[in-house]
């Protein structure tokens, strides 16, 4: 990808739930790359706000549940005046294959950025045959 | 005593966010290209923060400049990816951002404060002294 693009705003997508929530709070989609190497695969999600202790990654009949919650007390005291973007909760759910080590999932947080790395079960390695 | 409401802070928010679709504030300088990164202007007293959005930007590749009234946030946007990766999905967006906007306020540019936590980026643009509003007193 060239990197002397210039980048345009993207709009945050909303969460349509299921369920309906007894919160006012929104939910929005956050914007996740997933890639894929020889041992693992890994996502990438942009959780902007989100701190480490508000991070939830659960792991429930193969479904990858995570949630990322924003601390709305930084914003008590500040009126707002203009506005772009709508601040809200993360959460996204993925289903996961039997080619991931369920026990072997890592998660980094940095700059509101989230890596979640799965590691692939041992079955699903690729395996070279010799030839005798 | 009436306890306060938990959530009254953030869905008065969320409303409020919501109802600024359109505004003649923050009209583009020209020393900006583009409209990433979307911004949140908000008042403290007399003061002005700006808040923006920015997941995974180096410190040192952020750019900030204050001159009188104008704001200009640059920088590049990184995404990398180790050599062997097979990518199976792409939403990050990456690249170059310059953003100058006008602020209808005389800010102090000597005190002006900028944080970067968790991707997000905070401006703290205190309003110039002679900016301020003065009270009069009838004599």
């Amino acid at each position: 990808m060239a990197k002397s693009q210039e980048l345009s705003v993207q709009q945050k997508k909303e969460l349509a739930h299921k369920e309906e929530k007894t919160v006012p709070a929104r939910y929005y989609v956050p914007n996740t790359d997933v890639y894929e190497t020889d041992e693992a695969l890994t996502l990438v999600m942009e959780v902007p706000g989100v701190e480490k202790k508000d991070v939830s990654v659960q792991l429930e009949n193969d479904v990858l549940r995570v949630e990322g919650r924003i601390d709305f007390s930084k914003y008590e005291g500040l009126e707002p005046v203009y506005a772009e973007y709508n601040v809200g909760h993360y959460a996204r759910a993925f289903t996961l294959s039997d080619k991931i080590d369920q026990d072997g999932i890592s998660a980094e947080l940095a700059d509101g950025v989230l890596t979640l790395t799965l590691k692939k079960a041992k079955a699903a390695l690729p395996r070279r045959i010799a030839i005798r | 005593m009436l306890l306060p409401d938990p959530f009254e802070t953030l869905s008065r928010l969320q409303q409020a966010l919501d109802a600024f679709q359109q505004s003649d504030w923050l009209e583009s300088s020209p020393s900006g290209t583009g409209p990433y990164p979307p911004l949140n202007v908000f008042r403290k007293g007399d003061d002005f923060v700006i808040v923006t959005e920015l997941p995974g930007i180096k410190k040192s590749e952020l750019d900030i400049q204050v001159k009188d009234n104008a704001i200009r946030i640059a920088g590049v946007k990184a995404v990398d990816y180790t050599e062997k990766a097979s990518l199976h999905r792409r939403e990050r967006t990456a690249g170059r951002f310059d953003r100058a906007v006008t602020i209808p306020v005389r800010v102090d540019a000597d005190r002006v404060k900028a944080e970067y936590h968790d991707g997000i980026l905070a401006l703290y643009l205190p309003r110039a002294e002679q900016d301020k509003p003065r009270s009069i007193k009838i004599a």
